[in-house]
């Protein structure tokens, strides 16, 4: 409770800072309107007028609040206006291409760790990987899976992997490689073989850089998802509805979308700390 | 020096060293860490290594436990390779941090071994309850590491490297990072281990005291090359109260000990 107040605070700055960017932002179109109408604006007026546009450069706070509230509870879920119908669009691809992701990571990092060949030749290939922008990438993932025939959530969820893995990787490797020396000659004077030094030593080291790691790549999955339905033609999700929005100027559909997209990943970040908490406790590494 | 061990016959010898070379590529080029080193070590024996830093010590515990692989000379351990050894699980290896894993309990720890060793889990059980007391840490099996002292981290390493049946225990200054009245009461159970068990022990030390309270055989180093300067054969009892090291046996025995280290370093002091 202690933290309530400055986090409070900060919540009520930005809130103030919002509003009086939207004033600012939306006034050209209230001077506009007035000046074809022939009227004087008044500060009242333009306080009023640039809160309640219907398309505003920038919508006001309590508009944003509005259009997430009807997208979340004032539609049938099974409505194309749904915001927790293209939530759960999104959030399947999402945790899919996750599990990809996560999976493809972790092979990847036991391979760097265990195989020289691949200690030298992977990693490079993977730091190109994440060069190479994603927004480039994914239609021609989605044209090059269409043409194989896999559609609906997969080439999603593949651009979601594909974002994913890296964080992966990169925390793997660090975990698996964070057992030292002395732990690592302990091992051979047991004449452990090569499967039990894993289990038993490398695999629960590496266990809190996977969680680290995890959470990175849990935020990354929604971000490629979102962007992989992007060029899908604007059918479902929450990126579709962020496209649909920015064609026909839907400010407030857009933003009411991003906030759903923010509160899914914090959702899904918080979950995979629940995951880490619970894992670590019983691990004994929580004190 | 007649006691030198090379000379002297040793009834049933578990660890045979004859003109031991190993010799380092590092950067700055090649590093003889152990030069022409000979020694015998009977059954049932406690030896002690002394010597400054980069005298070679650990590395000779290092050689015996084919954790280093010697580049000349002979050595074998139960009339094995050391490697051969090593695959047949015969030694205990005690290393200068506990290095108990911190996601494992005690007892987890304890089991850490005999899980990779295969014993079943009534044997597992059975035998961690049998160390721990060896030990004196009954009742601290369901804690975890960092829930203990130092010395209670230790101890129960110390008990990791009992619970399967090595008779070889290498101890490679596992005391070092402990304060000294812990080390008092740690050399001295290690000296009532060492009767109940019968166990031949190599222990890398640092302290002239340690050494000579605990050994029956101190052997000492010298550094640049690593070597072997001086061994001497304890004439103090295997009963060893810890007032022993007011006796003039005691200091006499501490005296040739720091002589020989004196020796070692030649001019260099």
């Amino acid at each position: 409770m202690r933290n309530l107040l400055p986090v409070l605070t900060v919540v009520l700055a930005i809130v103030g800072l919002w509003y009086l960017a939207a004033v600012w932002m939306n006034a050209t179109w209230v001077y506009d309107q007035a000046a074809r109408e022939g009227r004087e604006v008044f500060l009242v007026d333009l306080l009023g007028e640039t809160m309640m546009q219907e398309r505003p450069v920038l919508p006001a706070p309590h508009q944003v609040a509005k259009g997430l509230y009807d997208g979340l509870f004032g539609q049938a879920i099974t409505s194309k206006r749904s915001l927790i119908y293209h939530g759960w669009v999104t959030l399947s691809a999402t945790l899919l291409g996750f599990v990809i992701g996560s999976a493809a990571g972790i092979l990847l990092a036991v391979g760097i760790v265990y195989n020289r060949a691949m200690d030298q030749s992977v990693m490079p290939w993977a730091i190109a990987s994440q060069t190479i922008p994603i927004l480039a990438i994914a239609p021609m993932i989605i044209v090059v899976l269409n043409s194989m025939g896999v559609t609906g959530i997969v080439p999603k969820a593949i651009i979601s992997a594909y974002l994913s893995f890296f964080p992966v990787v990169v925390g793997m490797v660090k975990g698996l490689r964070s057992p030292d020396a002395m732990q690592l000659d302990l091992m051979r004077t047991y004449n452990a073989s090569g499967g039990q030094s894993f289990a038993k030593l490398r695999l629960p080291s590496s266990m809190p850089y996977l969680f680290a790691s995890l959470k990175v790549g849990v935020a990354a999955s929604l971000v490629g998802t979102i962007v992989g339905e992007l060029p899908t033609g604007a059918v479902a999700g929450l990126g579709s509805r962020l496209l649909s929005g920015s064609y026909y100027g839907q400010t407030v559909q857009i933003w009411a979308a991003l906030f759903a997209a923010a509160a899914l990943a914090a959702g899904l970040v918080a979950l995979i700390g629940l995951a880490e908490r619970v894992v670590l406790q019983r691990m004994g590494l929580v004190r | 020096m007649k006691e030198n061990d090379s000379m002297s016959p040793v009834i049933d010898p578990v660890i045979e060293a004859r003109g031991l070379d190993l010799v380092f590529q590092t950067a700055d080029g090649p590093v003889q860490a152990l030069k022409d080193v000979s020694l015998t070590i009977g059954k049932g024996e406690f030896v002690s290594f002394i010597g400054p830093s980069g005298c070679g010590k650990t590395t000779f515990l290092r050689c015996i436990a084919a954790l280093e692989h010697p580049t000349g000379g002979s050595l074998t351990v139960n009339g094995m390779t050391p490697d051969e050894a090593r695959r047949k699980r015969a030694y205990g290896y005690v290393f200068q941090a506990a290095g108990l894993y911190p996601w494992r309990s005690i007892a987890g720890n304890i089991k850490l071994p005999l899980e990779i060793m295969g014993f079943s889990r009534d044997e597992q059980e059975q035998r961690v309850r049998k160390v721990l007391q060896l030990v004196d840490l009954e009742g601290f099996g369901k804690k975890f590491p960092w829930q203990l002292s130092g010395g209670m981290q230790q101890r129960a390493s110390i008990a990791r490297a009992l619970a399967f049946d090595a008779d070889l225990l290498l101890m490679d200054e596992p005391f070092g990072a402990l304060d000294e009245i812990v080390r008092d009461r740690l050399n001295e159970e290690v000296l009532k281990l060492w009767a109940r068990t019968g166990k031949t022990i190599g222990f890398v030390t640092h302290s002239i005291p340690e050494a000579v309270y605990l050994s029956t055989k101190i052997v000492v180093m010298s550094p640049r090359p690593g070597r072997i300067t001086d061994v001497i054969d304890s004439p103090l009892p295997r009963e060893r109260p810890l007032e022993i090291r007011d006796s003039r046996e005691f200091i006499e025995i501490a005296h040739r000990v720091r002589e020989g280290l004196r020796a070692g370093h030649g001019d260099e002091i």
